[in-house]
């Protein structure tokens, strides 16, 4: 298919011309070209959408590509678009997503994408074409030895030598970046491999002797966890993304209720548990809620879910939540004890491990009681109605970054996609938008990956294009990945674009503010004094519909007509006061116990404070 | 920090070598000595690994090796419970006026001569690191021009195979 035309709607199989192909009954070896081979592998395996851009040595496949009637495939203009993408369409869906790069520069711009996708656990398959073999290791025009450069990236990585390994090779990458803790795969493939002739049968079989993930936790340790759970009288649920990447939501709401625990969602599990909940504490960590950094730092049993004790979490180690045991349920066993000793250990999938804890703990207050939570509930709560989150407007009279933010939550509701980019505007969005339900957050988190937000909404939309997508941006992360607007203009994809504009690189500005003497050395991006970029005039080159902001008054009415507009993406640029801040904050190599709820001031716990 | 043998079953298929070595710089775990080779099954490799680490640490390295998808296998091997064995190959100064102490150092550690030459000697002997060290302090006043070890295999003593568990 051709990516030239304009489509009106993003839709999975668009109407091509009808070409007659042969459909042999399955199982049967066909005769294909391992280009071919690859397209009907992808075909198989559920692919419906690629991201991706051609080049010299994946050439090969991009013709097949053209017939697919399944795989839709969408041009890019960046490959580090490609890969985020796929993330987004993955985080988004549940599903695999898939992205496709040539040799060389295009390989190398994946990088970015792959490294982000590992950090943050999401299933991604990047294809990759790759110097003929001849060619390989002689320095040949845009050779990369992907597979070496993306090692420490991925958790698997296959060079495909053998046209006849394509179907087993795409079987496999896309079984190992669901499965277990799901990460990216990316598969190399020689140009020549895609061009040979070989068979191709379906289903092929597997051959991963060495992987073996654990999904079925072990009954003895659920049980010591619902023992040491009914004991405690200061316990919290410490919630990550692997509860959304196990689909425990509905179990994890059920735990709750059964148990009247407490619950903390990290910057992956927003929305794995709603905002609503009143035992619901919001977010921990550096910029966590008091009430939530405190309730952890007093526990005396923290239930960790699918979470990795992550440093943005915990703050310095040796005092993160000294008084507490510990009992951590992961798929991956190499999280466990990794940096917090876990007292009760239990490797396993979130759901299973829940749905068996749920067992347990009946078992338990059935037959051995329960600790009496009430008075630490109490306590919680008076937290939360003593440090709620909240902003103050800027001296300056310039509109208030929280409040823009504020009123997309509000006025989008919950039932949006909301991606983000990394920085101030990142923080808040985690903050100030109320989640209800999963996959209702996209984010760079573990990586960082500024740029995230464009690329990622753009992904999300292709995977659920009847959900309202927005991308909540940066100024400094827009100017990142902001050509992708070009892609979704023509290729039908109505994102929203939020642009935070503080006219700085916010969080470095606002770490030079606290820790560099207000020195503001390079974050001054001049999109406030120059207006260069005019982001209302740069959207609209890219296709899109584009308002800006600059008051108060106007916000609602910019969301409200930014909500209107269905058939292109739009672009909003809210140019907000530079010296907002990100609060409550914990400084970098702090303890958890110096938690500032605004600038220079300390949470007043009073004695009755545990 | 204390020594540990790690026995690692691997797939024999290009590149795992690289991938099993980076996993350790990258985590920041120095290698005391790596061998790899076939075993009775040719699909896979077997990778005898020491490591100088503490214990907490040397879980975590055993979980990340055991993420990586190639690997199939890793018992540690305990020394006590387990055959060590290091190969070395050095090349000794040995004229006629020396010739014959060398040689009887050679016999004394149940060496092998395996070349001569009019002016050295190359000695080939297996053992133990320690024993292999104390050959090597008995041939150094000699003259050592090169040498080679290739650092320790192992198997665990008994008729228990990691293999035969392995591939089943």
């Amino acid at each position: 298919m051709t990516s030239a035309n304009a489509r009106p709607a993003p839709a999975p199989a668009p109407a091509g011309p009808a070409r007659p192909k042969p459909a042999p009954p399955t199982g049967a070896p066909v005769q294909v070209t391992g280009a071919q081979s690859l397209v009907r592998s992808l075909e198989e395996v559920g692919c419906e959408v690629v991201f991706g851009i051609p080049g010299g040595t994946i050439l090969p496949a991009y013709d097949p590509l053209l017939d697919s009637r399944k795989v839709r495939h969408v041009l890019v203009r960046h490959e580090q678009g490609a890969g985020h993408a796929a993330t987004g369409y993955a985080q988004a869906t549940g599903r695999v997503g898939v992205c496709m790069a040539t040799s060389g520069p295009g390989a190398t711009n994946l990088v970015t994408p792959l490294a982000d996708a590992n950090m943050d656990s999401v299933p991604v398959v990047a294809i990759t074409g790759q110097q003929t073999r001849g060619l390989i290791g002689t320095d040949a025009f845009q050779e990369a030895d992907i597979c070496g450069i993306t090692q420490p990236v991925t958790k698997h990585n296959f060079l495909v030598t053998d046209p006849a390994d394509i179907p087993r090779t795409i079987a496999e990458a896309f079984h190992l970046a669901s499965t277990g803790r799901p990460g990216p795969v990316l598969v190399d493939i020689p140009k020549d491999v895609l061009q040979e002739t070989t068979s191709f049968a379906w289903p092929p079989e597997m051959k991963l002797p060495g992987y073996r993930p654990t999904s079925r936790p072990h009954g003895k340790q659920v049980r010591e966890a619902a023992r040491m759970i009914s004991a405690a009288r200061r316990p919290v649920l410490y919630v990550g993304g692997g509860v959304l990447k196990a689909e425990a939501v509905a179990q994890l709401r059920d735990l709750v209720d059964l148990t009247g625990i407490p619950v903390v969602t990290t910057l992956m599990a927003r929305g794995a548990f709603p905002d609503s909940h009143p035992l619901h504490l919001g977010m921990p960590g550096m910029h966590g809620t008091v009430s939530a950094v405190t309730a952890m730092q007093r526990a005396d049993l923290l239930i960790a879910l699918g979470a990795r004790f992550d440093d943005r979490v915990t703050g310095r180690l040796s005092s993160f939540a000294p008084e507490a045991q510990v009992i951590h349920a992961d798929i991956d066993p190499a999280e466990i004890s990794k940096n917090r000793r876990a007292d009760v250990p239990i490797v396993g999938d979130c759901r299973e491990v829940i749905v068996d804890l749920l067992d347990a703990l009946r078992d338990e207050f059935d037959h051995g009681g329960r600790a009496d939570l009430a008075p630490w509930r109490a306590q919680v709560a008076n937290w939360q109605q003593r440090f709620p989150l909240g902003y103050e407007w800027p001296a300056d009279g310039t509109l208030s970054p929280q409040y823009v933010i504020e009123r997309i939550g509000a006025l989008v509701g919950p039932d949006a996609v909301y991606t983000a980019g990394v920085g101030q505007h990142q923080m808040w969005a985690a903050q100030f938008i109320r989640y209800e339900s999963p996959r209702s957050w996209i984010n760079s988190g573990g990586l960082g990956t500024m740029g995230y937000a464009v690329p990622a909404a753009m992904g999300a939309k292709m995977g659920r294009p009847d959900t309202e997508v927005w991308a909540i941006d940066g100024d400094g992360c827009f100017q990142m990945t902001n050509q992708e607007l070009a892609t979704c203009a023509i290729e039908g994809i109505p994102i929203k674009v939020a642009v935070i504009n503080n006219g700085n690189l916010g969080m470095v500005r606002q770490w030079q503010s606290l820790f560099y003497s207000e020195r503001y050395s390079n974050t001054d991006l001049g999109t406030h004094k120059h207006r260069i970029p005019d982001f209302v005039q740069l959207g609209e080159a890219l296709g899109c519909a584009a308002f800006r902001c600059e008051s108060r008054e106007e916000v609602d009415a910019t969301i409200t007509s930014a909500l209107e507009i269905n058939d292109r993406p739009v672009v909003l640029d809210f140019v907000v006061g530079k010296d907002a801040q990100v609060w409550p904050m914990i400084g970098p190599g702090a303890g958890n116990d110096e938690v500032q709820a605004a600038r220079g001031i300390r949470p007043d716990f009073d004695e009755s404070d545990v | 920090m204390s020594r540990h043998t790690l026995s690692v079953l691997v797939e024999n298929k290009p590149g795992v070598l690289a991938r099993v070595a980076g996993l350790f710089s990258r985590r920041g775990f120095n290698i005391e000595s790596l061998a790899v080779g076939e075993t009775e099954y040719p699909h896979i490799s077997r990778m005898t690994i020491v490591v100088a680490v503490d214990e907490l640490p040397l879980e975590q390295v055993t979980k990340q090796l055991n993420k990586l998808v190639n690997v199939i296998k890793i018992v540690e091997l305990d020394p006590v419970a387990s055959v060590q064995r290091e190969l070395l190959l050095v090349k000794v100064r040995a004229d006629a006026t020396v010739r014959t102490q060398v040689l009887e150092t050679v016999q004394l550690f149940r060496a092998k001569v395996v070349d001569v030459a009019p002016e050295a000697v190359t000695v080939e002997a297996t053992g133990t690191a320690d024993k292999l060290d104390a050959l090597l302090r008995m041939l150094e006043p000699y003259g050592v021009r090169e040498m080679v070890r290739s650092g320790m295999v192992a198997l665990g003593r008994g008729a228990r195979s990691i293999t035969a568990s392995a591939v089943r």
